[in-house]
C-alpha cells in the first residue's frame, strides 16, 4: 500500500499546474488542425490571426461551441442510456427496473401524441421510450419537448431558426462547423451554440429526467443527511459516484437484499451504508433519501477516511486519481460504464440485463473488503447536516396546494406581492481555483437574505446542504422576512433542491409553470429570475448556461470565463445576445457581487412587470366577481 | 409559525377521522352496510364528498371507501427538526376532515333523527337546523347569484358576551352576509347567545344555527359545494373547479371565536381549500402569505369590535352598502325578519285596515327631492297595538323616467321596506301588510323613515332614470281611501298594457344572463308571453332593466329570420344564445320542451317533465317536497338540469308562465299538463281557469292529476282516462 503523504491530491496537482496557460484561459488557442497549434496574442503586438486566418473571435467562438457540444453530449448520452434502459424495462428485459410512476408515463405519452387507448403500461412505455430514443437521431422538425416552452419563447427560437431538430444532429453539426475552415463567423457559430444547447436542456437532459422519474419514481419531499459524518465506522460503506441513477438505484436495491445484509452482519458490520458523491448522489437522495457524502471536490477526501470499502463510479466528473488515492487504503474503485474506464480501477461491466446481479456482486465485494480495513487509517470527520430534498416540478405544485388545489399560484402570488423578490437558479460544480463551496454559500446566503427563492441542482445544492441552507428550520435563519414568511407557510427551506445536473431541465419546466400560472409576463425572460454557476468547471456547465440564456435567463458564471480573448464575442454574450434571446451571460467571481447582479436584474424585471411597488389590496364587489 | 397550525390541524384531522370511523363501525354493527344514509331532502348526497370526489354516499357501506381515501390523505405530523413541506399535506388533511365530518353528520341523522330541525327557522324550543335542504339552497342561492348576499361567515365558538355576539351578528347582517353558526366555547354557543339576546334565528334573517359542535361547520362547506354544482353547473368530482368557483365567487370566511382546538384547525384547513380564510379573536399563529385564499389564510388576535371589518378585508370583499340615515339597521339580511304579535307596535293592512302603495311619475318641477311628508299621525302619536290605515305614495320625476318603469319601481317598495330591521312587509298595491316592532319604535323609527329608505334606495338603484323622489305617507282613513280610488285606475291601465302585449307584436325579445355568474352557459330569452323561469322578470321588466342599465344582463334579442314558427326558433335568437353562452348552446326553441329547449338555471320556480306513458307533461314547483310521477323530486330535477344545460324533455319555467299563451306551445300548451302538485294548482287556479276557458276546456284543471291521485305514471293514467284528459287524444309527444 502506498502512503497517502506520498501522492498528490487535487490541491497539490493544481499547484503543480501553475501558472496555467494564459492563452487557454482566454480561449484563444486553437489546435483544431495541424497547421497549428495557433494562438492569438491578447496584446496589440503579436499574432492576431491563426495560420488559416482565423481571428480571436472565430477561435474563441469555436472553442466555446465545442464546450457546449461536449457538455450537451454528456447530458444527452446520459439521456440516451436512460432511454435505452427504459425500452428494455418496457420489454421486460431489465430485471430489477420497473415503471414506478404510471401517471407521469401517461402524461408524457399524451404530450408525445401517443394513443394509449387499450394499451398496457408496458406497451405505452415501449412507445414512449422509442419515441424518446428517436429524438436523438431525428433529422428534421423540432424536438417534441421544446413545445413545453412558453409560446412566445418558441416563436423567438423559430424566428432565429434555432429550434433543435435532433439532439445528436446539433452536436455533430457543432463539430462540423468548428472543423478547420468551416464556420468562421462568430455570431453564426453562437446561434448554433444556442441550438445545440437547447437540444440538451429541452432534449437530452429533459428526456433523462422524465424517463428516470417514470422508472425510479418522481421525487417527493424527502429528508436526507449530508457531509462526511454520514460515513459510519461500524458499517460497510459503499460510495456511488458519477451521474446516472441506473447504477446507483440498483446498488441501493442490492444493499437491501436480506442475504447480503446478513452477510455484512456476519462480517461484523452493523449494516450496509450507501453514500453518494456528485449527481448520482443527488439522484438517490431525491428518490430515497440516501445520504450524501459530498460534492465534486470531496471525492478523493472521501477515500482518505479509510472507511470506504468500495467506490463505484459510472460517468462524468470522476477524477482519474481515484485509484491512486485508493491504493493508499483498502478501498476498491469500480468502474461500471463501458464509456468510462480508468486505468488501475476494477471494471465490472454494467448492463440493463445484468444490472441487479452486478450490483449485488459489487455489494458483496464491499462486504468482503470490510475485513481489510486498517483501524489506524480510519478517520471520519464528524460533520453532518440535515436537509430536505425531492422537489420535482410536480411536487412543488402539490406542496403549494395539496391534492385538490395543486398549482404554482401561491408562488406567483407571493412573487407578485413582493414577499418573494424573485427566483434564482444556482447550480454547477466545484472549482479548485476558489475555496470549495465558498462562492456558492456567499451567493446563496445573500440571495435568500434578500428574499430571493433559490432553486438548486448538482454540486451547488450539496454545497448549500452542508451549510444547513436546505434544512427547513436552519435555513430560515438566513432568510429575509418575506421569504421566511412564505417558507414558514409552506414548510419549505429557502433553498430548493431539484436534483442532479440533468435535472436542470426541471428548472426550465418550473420556470415555464411560473409563466403559465399567470401574472409574471408571458415568457421566461419576463420572470424576475436569474441563474448562476459560481464555481463551474465542466463543459456541461457551459451547455447548461447556454440553454438557460437561450431560454431567456440572465446567467452569471464565476471563477473564470472562456471567451475573454475575444472582445467581440464576449460583448455579444454579455450584451447583444439579450436582444435576440432575452437572456444573456455575465462573469463575476465574487459571490456577493454575483448576488447583487442577480438582484438588480430581478428588480428590473419586477419593474417591467409593474410589481416593483406594493399594490393596494383589491376588494371585489359583485360586478368584479362576475368578471373572475 | 404556521408549523404549529399544521401540526395541530393534522392531529385534529386524525382525531376527527378516527372518531367518525369508530362511529361508523358502530353504526355498521347496528344497521348493516345496506342502511341508507342521507342529509335531508337533497339530490347531492353528502355534498362535500359528492362534489369533491364525485362519489355518491348512499349507504353506510359506501363510507368504507371514503374512510380509505381519508386515511390516504392524512399526512404525517411535521417533524420537530427538519420537517418536510406541510402546506399541501395540511390542506389534504383539512379535506379528509371535512369528509369525516360529513360522514359523522350522516350517522348523526341516522342515530338521532330529531337532533336537527330541517326547515328555514327553528321552532319554539329548538335551535339547530342542520344541513340546508335543496329548497333552501335554491331559494338562498339565488341571493348569491344576484349579489344580495356576497357570501357567508362561518362562526365557530362563541363571543365573550351575548351583547358582543349580537353586535357581530348584526354587523354581518348589515353587510348582507349569511351567518352560519356551530361549535362552542366554554359550553357557550354563538347561536344560543343570539337567541338569548332576543334575535330571530333562521335562514330568512340570515342567521343560521347549524349545530352545536365544530363538525357542523361542514354544512357551510356543503352549502358552498352545492352552490358550485347547482348554480355553476360544475360536475360532481370536478373538485378543482368547485374549489376555485368558491374562491372566486362565494366570499365566505371563518370567524373563530374562542380558543382554537385541534379540531377547529383541521376544519379551518378544510375551509382554506375553498379559499375561505380564518379570522380569530385569539392570539394563534398567523399565515399571511397569499395563494390558496385571495389574501391572508389565517389572521389572529383581532378585537371583536374590528373582527367583521377585518374579516371582510382579509377575504377581499367589497360590500357596497349605502348608509341610510334611519335609526335602525338596514339590509337584505333583515328581509325575512318577522314581527310577532307580542313584539308588535303598530300594524297596517293585513285585512284589518286598508294599506296601499303607489309609485307614480310627476313632472320634474312638481317633485321636491328628498321630501317626506307624513300626513296624519306618526308612530309617536299612535298608541301601541293600533291597526292603522296606511298609504305610501311615491312620486318620482326624471328625464329618463317612463310610465312603464312605474310598476317595477313600485314593486321594489316591498323589498326596501322589508330590509328595515324591525319592519315586516308583505304584499303590494292594495294588499300591503306592514308591521313595525316595539324595538324599532324605541330606537326612534318613525313612518317618515319609510320615505327616507325609499328615497335612498330609488336613487341608488334607479339613479340613471330618475332625478327626484318624494314620498307621502298617509295615515288618515279618508286620505287613504281617496288615494286608493285613484290608484285603482292606474293599476287597471297597467294591467291592460301588460296583458295586451303578445310575442307577435314585438320585434325584440330580451335576454337575461343575470345567472351566468353562477351558471355560465345559461341564457334566458324572455318574451311578452314567456316570463323568465325564475318568475322575477317579465318582458317589460327586462326592457325597463335594459333601459335603466344598457350594459346589464338584459339585452335586446332581435326576433329576426324565423326558422320555425311552431317551436319558436329564430336565427336572431340562436345567434344571440350561441354568442352569449360562448358557443355552449347553438339553437334554442322558445316554445318547446322537446326540441332545443331553453337552458335551465338553478333559479327556476318549476320544472316541467315529459311523461311518455301519459302522452303529456307534468310540472312541479320548488315548494313541493314529495315524489312526482317522473320518479324524481324537484330537488333532483333541478340538480340534474340546472346549471345552464339544455335537456330535451325537461324545462324550467315560472309559475306565471303556465297560464301564458306560449307555455310550451309547440307541444300543445296547458292541454298537455297531466299532473300538477295540489298546492300549485291552488296557487294558479284563477288564472288557469281563465286560460282553460280560452282554449275551450273550462274544467281542465279538474282533469289534471295531483299527488292525491298518484305519484306514478301508471296511477295517474287511470285517472286521466276516467277524466278523458285531452292529452291522451293528442299526437304522440315523443
Amino acid at each position: 500500500m502506498k502512503n497517502i503523504n506520498e501522492i498528490q491530491m487535487y490541491q497539490q496537482r493544481f499547484e503543480s499546474q501553475k501558472p496555467q496557460c494564459g492563452f487557454g484561459l482566454l480561449g484563444i488557442c486553437c489546435r483544431n488542425c495541424a497547421l497549428g497549434p495557433c494562438r492569438i496574442s491578447p496584446f496589440e503586438e503579436g499574432a492576431q490571426l491563426g495560420v488559416c486566418g482565423a481571428n480571436a473571435d472565430t477561435i474563441t467562438a469555436r472553442n466555446f461551441l465545442r464546450m457546449v457540444a461536449a457538455g450537451a453530449s454528456a447530458h444527452s448520452d446520459h439521456g440516451r442510456a436512460v432511454a435505452e434502459t427504459f425500452i428494455k424495462v418496457a420489454k421486460g428485459e431489465a430485471p430489477g427496473y420497473e415503471i414506478k410512476d404510471e401517471y407521469k408515463l401517461l402524461k408524457l405519452a399524451f404530450e408525445m401524441g401517443i394513443k394509449i387507448d387499450g394499451l398496457k403500461k408496458e406497451e405505452i412505455a415501449l412507445q414512449v421510450g422509442e419515441k424518446c430514443l428517436a429524438e436523438f437521431g431525428k433529422q428534421e422538425g423540432s424536438l417534441i419537448l421544446t413545445k413545453r416552452a412558453p409560446l412566445k419563447r418558441q416563436k423567438i427560437w423559430t424566428a432565429l431558426n434555432i429550434v433543435p431538430r435532433g439532439i445528436d444532429r446539433e452536436i455533430v453539426e457543432a463539430l462540423h462547423r468548428t472543423h478547420m475552415g468551416t464556420d468562421q463567423d462568430y455570431l453564426n457559430l453562437m446561434l448554433h451554440a444556442s441550438r445545440c444547447a437547447l437540444g440538451d436542456g429541452w432534449g437530452g437532459s429533459m428526456i433523462a429526467t422524465e424517463l428516470q422519474d417514470i422508472m425510479f419514481g418522481t421525487p417527493v419531499p424527502v429528508r436526507g443527511r449530508v457531509n462526511f459524518g454520514v460515513l459510519k465506522e461500524n458499517c460497510v460503506n459503499i460510495i456511488v459516484h458519477g451521474h446516472e441513477p441506473l447504477l446507483s438505484e440498483m446498488i441501493v436495491l442490492a444493499a437491501e437484499d436480506p442475504q447480503l445484509v446478513q452477510m455484512a452482519k456476519d462480517k461484523g458490520a452493523e449494516e450496509i451504508n450507501i453514500g453518494g458523491i456528485c449527481c448520482t448522489a443527488n439522484e438517490i437522495l431525491m428518490r430515497h433519501g440516501i445520504p450524501i457524502i459530498g460534492n465534486f471536490l470531496n471525492q478523493e477526501m472521501a477515500i482518505t477516511t479509510g472507511a470506504v470499502e468500495i467506490m463505484a463510479v459510472d460517468v462524468q466528473c470522476i477524477m482519474q486519481s481515484l485509484p491512486l488515492v485508493a491504493s493508499c487504503f483498502h478501498t476498491k474503485i469500480i468502474t461500471t460504464s463501458e464509456k468510462a474506464k480508468i486505468t488501475g480501477a476494477i471494471h465490472i461491466s454494467f448492463t440493463e440485463e445484468n444490472a441487479f446481479e452486478k450490483a449485488k456482486e459489487i455489494v458483496k465485494m464491499a462486504i468482503e473488503n470490510f475485513a481489510n480495513r486498517k483501524k489506524s487509517d480510519i478517520s471520519i470527520p464528524e460533520q453532518e447536516m440535515d436537509l430536505v430534498a425531492g422537489f420535482s416540478h410536480e411536487t412543488i405544485s402539490y406542496i403549494l396546494g395539496g391534492m385538490f388545489r395543486a398549482s404554482y399560484k401561491p408562488l406567483n402570488d407571493n412573487i407578485i406581492n413582493g414577499r418573494i423578490r424573485g427566483v434564482a437558479g444556482v447550480v454547477g460544480c466545484n472549482n479548485c481555483k476558489v475555496v470549495q463551496d465558498s462562492v456558492h454559500l456567499k451567493l446563496v446566503k445573500k440571495l435568500i437574505e434578500n428574499d430571493v427563492l433559490v432553486l438548486q441542482t448538482g454540486c451547488s445544492a450539496i454545497a448549500c446542504a452542508k451549510e444547513g441552507l436546505l434544512d427547513s428550520i436552519r435555513g430560515l435563519d438566513f432568510c429575509g422576512k418575506g421569504l421566511r414568511e412564505v417558507c414558514e407557510a409552506v414548510g419549505i427551506p429557502p433553498v430548493i433542491h431539484m436534483g442532479s445536473c440533468v435535472d436542470n431541465s426541471r428548472i426550465l419546466v418550473a420556470a415555464t409553470a411560473l409563466v403559465k400560472e399567470g401574472g409574471l409576463g408571458d415568457d421566461i425572460s419576463d420572470l424576475p429570475a436569474a441563474g448562476a454557476a459560481p464555481e463551474w468547471m465542466s463543459e456541461k456547465a457551459i451547455s447548461i448556461g447556454q440553454y438557460f440564456v437561450a431560454s431567456g435567463v440572465f446567467t452569471i458564471f464565476g471563477v473564470t470565463w472562456p471567451t475573454l480573448g475575444s472582445e467581440n464575442l464576449t460583448r455579444y454574450l454579455f450584451n447583444e445576445i439579450e436582444n435576440q434571446l432575452g437572456g444573456k451571460w455575465a462573469f463575476e467571481s465574487d459571490g456577493e457581487k454575483i448576488a447583487q447582479l442577480m438582484i438588480k436584474h430581478i428588480d428590473e424585471k419586477r419593474k417591467k412587470l409593474g410589481i416593483d411597488r406594493a399594490r393596494e389590496r383589491i376588494l371585489f364587489d359583485m360586478e368584479m366577481r362576475r368578471q373572475l | 409559525m404556521s408549523k404549529i397550525i399544521a401540526a395541530s390541524a393534522i392531529r385534529g384531522a386524525n382525531k376527527i377521522v378516527n372518531m367518525a370511523e369508530a362511529e361508523w363501525k358502530n353504526a355498521m354493527d347496528q344497521f348493516g352496510s345496506n342502511q341508507e344514509v342521507c342529509f335531508p331532502e337533497t339530490a347531492y348526497f353528502l355534498p362535500v364528498i359528492y362534489g369533491i370526489l364525485g362519489i355518491p354516499v348512499k349507504k353506510l357501506g359506501d363510507m368504507e371507501r371514503i374512510f380509505n381515501i381519508c386515511k390516504r390523505l392524512l399526512p404525517e405530523i411535521p417533524a420537530q427538526h427538519c420537517h418536510l413541506p406541510y402546506l399541501g399535506p395540511v390542506l389534504d388533511a383539512g379535506m379528509a376532515t371535512l369528509f369525516a365530518e360529513e360522514m359523522h353528520e350522516a350517522i348523526q341523522y341516522l342515530m338521532h333523527p330529531d337532533l336537527y330541525f330541517s326547515d328555514e327557522e327553528p321552532p319554539e324550543g329548538k335551535i339547530w337546523l342542520g344541513a340546508a335542504n335543496d329548497i333552501i339552497l335554491r331559494k338562498r342561492g339565488i341571493e348569491f347569484v344576484d349579489g344580495t348576499a356576497p357570501g357567508f361567515a362561518a362562526i365557530v365558538g362563541a363571543a365573550p358576551e351575548q351583547e358582543i355576539a349580537a353586535r357581530i351578528a348584526q354587523e354581518l347582517q348589515e353587510r348582507n352576509l349569511y351567518v352560519f353558526m356551530c361549535a362552542s366555547k366554554n359550553e357557550d354557543r354563538f347561536a344560543l347567545q343570539l337567541q338569548k339576546a332576543g334575535m330571530q334565528l333562521g335562514w330568512p334573517v340570515r342567521l343560521v344555527p347549524f349545530g352545536p359542535e365544530i363538525y357542523e361547520a361542514v354544512f357551510a362547506l356543503g352549502f358552498a359545494v352545492r352552490a358550485a354544482m347547482s348554480f355553476g353547473g360544475i360536475e360532481p368530482g370536478d373538485y378543482r373547479k368547485i374549489l376555485i368557483y368558491n374562491k372566486d365567487r362565494i366570499f365566505a370566511f371563518v370567524l373563530a371565536l374562542g380558543e382554537v382546538s385541534e379540531e377547529w384547525y383541521a376544519t379551518a384547513a378544510g375551509a382554506i381549500n375553498f379559499g375561505f380564510p380564518t379570522i380569530a379573536d385569539t392570539p394563534i399563529p398567523q399565515i399571511l402569505p397569499t395563494g390558496i385564499c385571495t389574501y391572508e389564510h389565517v389572521v389572529s388576535n383581532i378585537h371583536h369590535s374590528q373582527i367583521v371589518t377585518k374579516a371582510v378585508e382579509v377575504r377581499g370583499l367589497k360590500v357596497t352598502v349605502a348608509k341610510i340615515p334611519i335609526p335602525v339597521p338596514f339590509g337584505p339580511a333583515f328581509e325575512g325578519e318577522r314581527v310577532r304579535k307580542e313584539e308588535l307596535y303598530v300594524e297596517a293592512g293585513g285585512g284589518k285596515t286598508l294599506a296601499i302603495e303607489l309609485t307614480t311619475t310627476l313632472p320634474l318641477n312638481e317633485v321636491e327631492d328628498g321630501k317626506t311628508e307624513v300626513i296624519g299621525p306618526d308612530l309617536d302619536e299612535i298608541p301601541e297595538g293600533s291597526n292603522i290605515p296606511l298609504a305610501t305614495l311615491v312620486e318620482v320625476a326624471g328625464r329618463e323616467m317612463q310610465d312603464e318603469f312605474e310598476p317595477i319601481l313600485e314593486r321594489y317598495i316591498h323589498d326596501y321596506v322589508n330590509y328595515i330591521n324591525g319592519v315586516m312587509h308583505i304584499g303590494q298595491r292594495d294588499i300591503v301588510w306592514l308591521r313595525i316592532s316595539k324595538k324599532a319604535k324605541e330606537k326612534g323609527f318613525r313612518l317618515k323613515h319609510l320615505g327616507t329608505v325609499i328615497h335612498a334606495k330609488y336613487h341608488e338603484v334607479f339613479g340613471n332614470i330618475l332625478d327626484k323622489v318624494q314620498v307621502k305617507i298617509y295615515t288618515q282613513e279618508d286620505k287613504v281611501q281617496q288615494l286608493h280610488s285613484k290608484a285603482k285606475v292606474i293599476w287597471k291601465q297597467r294591467d291592460e298594457r301588460l296583458a295586451g302585449i303578445t310575442d307577435e307584436e314585438v320585434d325584440v325579445f330580451y335576454s337575461c344572463t343575470l345567472c351566468q355568474s353562477f351558471a355560465p352557459s345559461h341564457v334566458c330569452i324572455v318574451t311578452p308571453e314567456r316570463t323568465g323561469l325564475c318568475g322575477a322578470f317579465s318582458w317589460l321588466d327586462c326592457r325597463a332593466s335594459h333601459r335603466i342599465n344598457p350594459q346589464g344582463p338584459n339585452q335586446p334579442v332581435k326576433k329576426e329570420n324565423l326558422i320555425d314558427d311552431k317551436f319558436g326558433q329564430w336565427e336572431g335568437c340562436n345567434n344571440f344564445v350561441n354568442k352569449a353562452s360562448r358557443g355552449a348552446i347553438e339553437k334554442v326553441s322558445i316554445y318547446s320542451i322537446m326540441v332545443d329547449p331553453m337552458t335551465t338555471c338553478g333559479c327556476c320556480e318549476c320544472v316541467a317533465v315529459v311523461l311518455p306513458l301519459c302522452n303529456g307533461l307534468m310540472t312541479v314547483n320548488r315548494e313541493y317536497k314529495g315524489d312526482t310521477p317522473c320518479g324524481m323530486k324537484f330537488t333532483t330535477l333541478a340538480g340534474t338540469i340546472g346549471g345552464g344545460k339544455q335537456t330535451p324533455g325537461f324545462l324550467g319555467h315560472s309559475k306565471f308562465n303556465i297560464c301564458q299563451k306560449k307555455f310550451m306551445a309547440a307541444e300543445g300548451g296547458i292541454k298537455r299538463l297531466v299532473w300538477i302538485p295540489k298546492m300549485l294548482k291552488e296557487e294558479i287556479k284563477e288564472r288557469f281557469i281563465k286560460r282553460a276557458e280560452e282554449i275551450g276546456i273550462p274544467d281542465l284543471l279538474d282533469r289534471i292529476a295531483d299527488e292525491t291521485v298518484g305519484i306514478t305514471e301508471e296511477e295517474i293514467l287511470i285517472f286521466l282516462q276516467q277524466k278523458k284528459h285531452p292529452a291522451l287524444e293528442m299526437e304522440p309527444i315523443m
